[in-house]
């Protein structure tokens, strides 16, 4: 083991000598060692979070065909960092009547349920904070964590927008954890496992997209929806409730609320990468030639990693910024009664696939296959319920255009 | 195994402490001017009517009560995802049972009309 092919645990090695020839406890060493890693990784993270808001601005304003920040430092690079400072000595507002425990407990909450996130998120094989087995359903704990986060602001602010939009953000977050979680269980069953570096090993030759495409497509869209960006951000909805839940938070609890969704979308886009598109490794097998051997280092990793988390992050980021936002019922509806049964349906497809096909040169073309057939018959099942739905629009209207499909019936 | 939660421990203290430091680093520098205006919840520049805690429609207590049916059956999924292929045929059939009584439950609250937003 050199620092080259294993710099964490080579360092902690180092540290860890070192330590207890100063003559400390090897327990006190083991601890003082887990809270150095928890605030190495979170370091980063926050780094991380302030590139981010530049990334974020910088994107946004090229899809609106502006400039963005160019002003502060090499394109508007030093212009987080100019926002942290104006955020720092902004005024902190209490609003009369709110609860000030809970009102100030809820930006420190809904940050760190993303940071609880980055213990599991593995960078390299080697680079990680916590290799837990149950990781997939920390994953969800955390995440639930951020919904009281949320209830707890919107609650806490005495103010009628708050509540409402923490209101239906809640109702958001909950439903689409639902989906959320059965697509979740597709990469836990094809690896056999819940920890999140074991379900990325597992995808060396082939990665999960491959075997259940259905399954990314319903995670991308319910991390969406548990972000609350848009389409799904009613919970912020500008026109309506102003800001929502955070709406009478000012200065840096408001920056903690902003840095914890920016980097809550990266983390997803991060945990989209791990667990259906081969996260830090994944080369298609290439990985295990001798020729190729330097991808398995933690140098490579690492950036290979990041990269494909930067992409899952610009499809959320694109998503945001080209979709209207949704109505509530239609959201709510396009949840329990699309996307669950489809989740569910999807679920029990892959498990007997997975049985029938185990060890068969036909493993990962039935698994694609069966998803794309899937998706075909629900465009389908879409399609037909559509028409129906026009027909009798039309048969309504009494307009003489019986055909279905006639442009002069609407919807 | 133990060592691994410790880690997640370590984790939260941290955290939590990096939120509030940022925003004890608010407090301190930033100014404190109170005004009873200012002070006022927000509300479009009214003066706010009533509380700000009122009542919520009943749509949203149905959803957290559909969440709370689902959510509960999927915790028992997580398992059995994990030792599906050790289980062989009997955990296919077993859970094929399950998701029948789901969706039993699920068409029921369909027809009910639980699903609907009105």
């Amino acid at each position: 083991m050199t620092f080259w092919n294993d710099p964490i645990r080579f360092a902690a090695d180092w540290l860890r000598d070192l330590l207890t020839g100063w003559g400390l406890a090897a327990q006190m060493t083991d601890i003082l060692l887990a809270l150095l890693g928890a605030l190495l990784l979170i370091t980063f993270s926050l780094v991380l979070a302030i590139f981010l808001v530049w990334v974020e601005r910088k994107v946004v304003a090229r899809f609106q065909d502006r400039l963005g920040p160019n002003r502060l430092g090499p394109f508007g690079l030093v212009q987080p960092f100019a926002d942290i400072i104006k955020l720092i000595i902004k005024e902190d507002i209490t609003p009369a009547g709110a609860d000030k425990f809970l009102y100030n407990l809820a930006p420190v909450l809904a940050l760190a349920s993303v940071l609880l996130l980055w213990a599991i998120l593995p960078l390299a094989s080697v680079i990680y904070g916590v290799d837990l087995n149950v990781a997939l359903l920390y994953l969800v704990a955390a995440g639930a964590l951020g919904t009281l986060a949320i209830i707890m602001g919107g609650w806490a602010s005495n103010n009628k927008y708050a509540l409402l939009g923490a209101f239906r953000m809640v109702a958001t977050m909950i439903s689409y954890e639902i989906p959320m979680v059965v697509s979740l269980l597709i990469p836990a069953i094809l690896a056999g496992t819940m920890s999140v570096r074991g379900i990325t090993e597992a995808q060396g030759n082939v990665w999960f997209f491959f075997l259940s495409p259905l399954a990314a497509v319903i995670f991308l869209i319910s991390a969406v929806a548990e972000l609350g960006r848009a389409p799904f951000d009613l919970n912020e909805a500008e026109s309506e409730i102003i800001a929502g839940f955070h709406i009478e938070y000012s200065g840096m609890k408001f920056g903690l609320f902003y840095a914890g969704e920016l980097l809550h979308a990266f983390t997803f886009g991060g945990f989209a990468a791990l667990l259906f598109f081969g996260g830090y490794g994944g080369f298609f097998g290439l990985q295990n030639l001798p020729a190729f051997a330097w991808l398995n280092n933690p140098f490579v990793q690492a950036p290979v990693f990041m990269l494909k988390a930067l992409i899952g992050y610009w499809v959320i980021m694109w998503i945001k910024y080209t979709m209207p936002r949704v109505r509530i019922d239609h959201m709510l509806a396009f949840n329990w009664k699309f996307l669950t049964p489809l989740a569910l349906i999807l679920l029990m497809t892959t498990a007997v696939l997975d049985r029938v096909l185990d060890g068969s040169n036909w493993y990962v073309p039935g698994l694609f296959l069966s998803n794309l057939l899937i998706a075909w018959a629900t465009v389908e099942i879409l399609r037909a319920h559509g028409r129906r739905q026009r027909k009798a629009e039309a048969a309504r209207v009494g307009t003489g255009c019986a055909q279905a499909g006639a442009p002069t019936a609407q919807q | 195994m133990l060592l691994e939660y410790a880690a997640i421990a370590a984790f939260i203290l941290v955290a939590v402490l990096v939120g509030a430091i940022a925003i004890i680093l608010g407090a301190l520098f930033g100014p404190r001017k109170k005004t009873e205006a200012k002070m006022m919840p927000y509300e479009s520049g009214m003066n706010p009517i009533g509380p700000g805690a009122r009542r919520m429609p009943v749509r949203f207590y149905l959803i957290a009560v559909l969440f709370i049916l689902f959510d509960i059956e999927i915790v028992f999924f997580l398992p059995w995802a994990i030792v599906f292929r050790q289980l062989g045929l009997f955990g296919l059939i077993e859970m094929a049972i399950f998701i029948a009584i789901l969706l039993v439950g699920y068409f029921y609250a369909w027809k009910k009309g639980a699903l609907e937003w009105e």
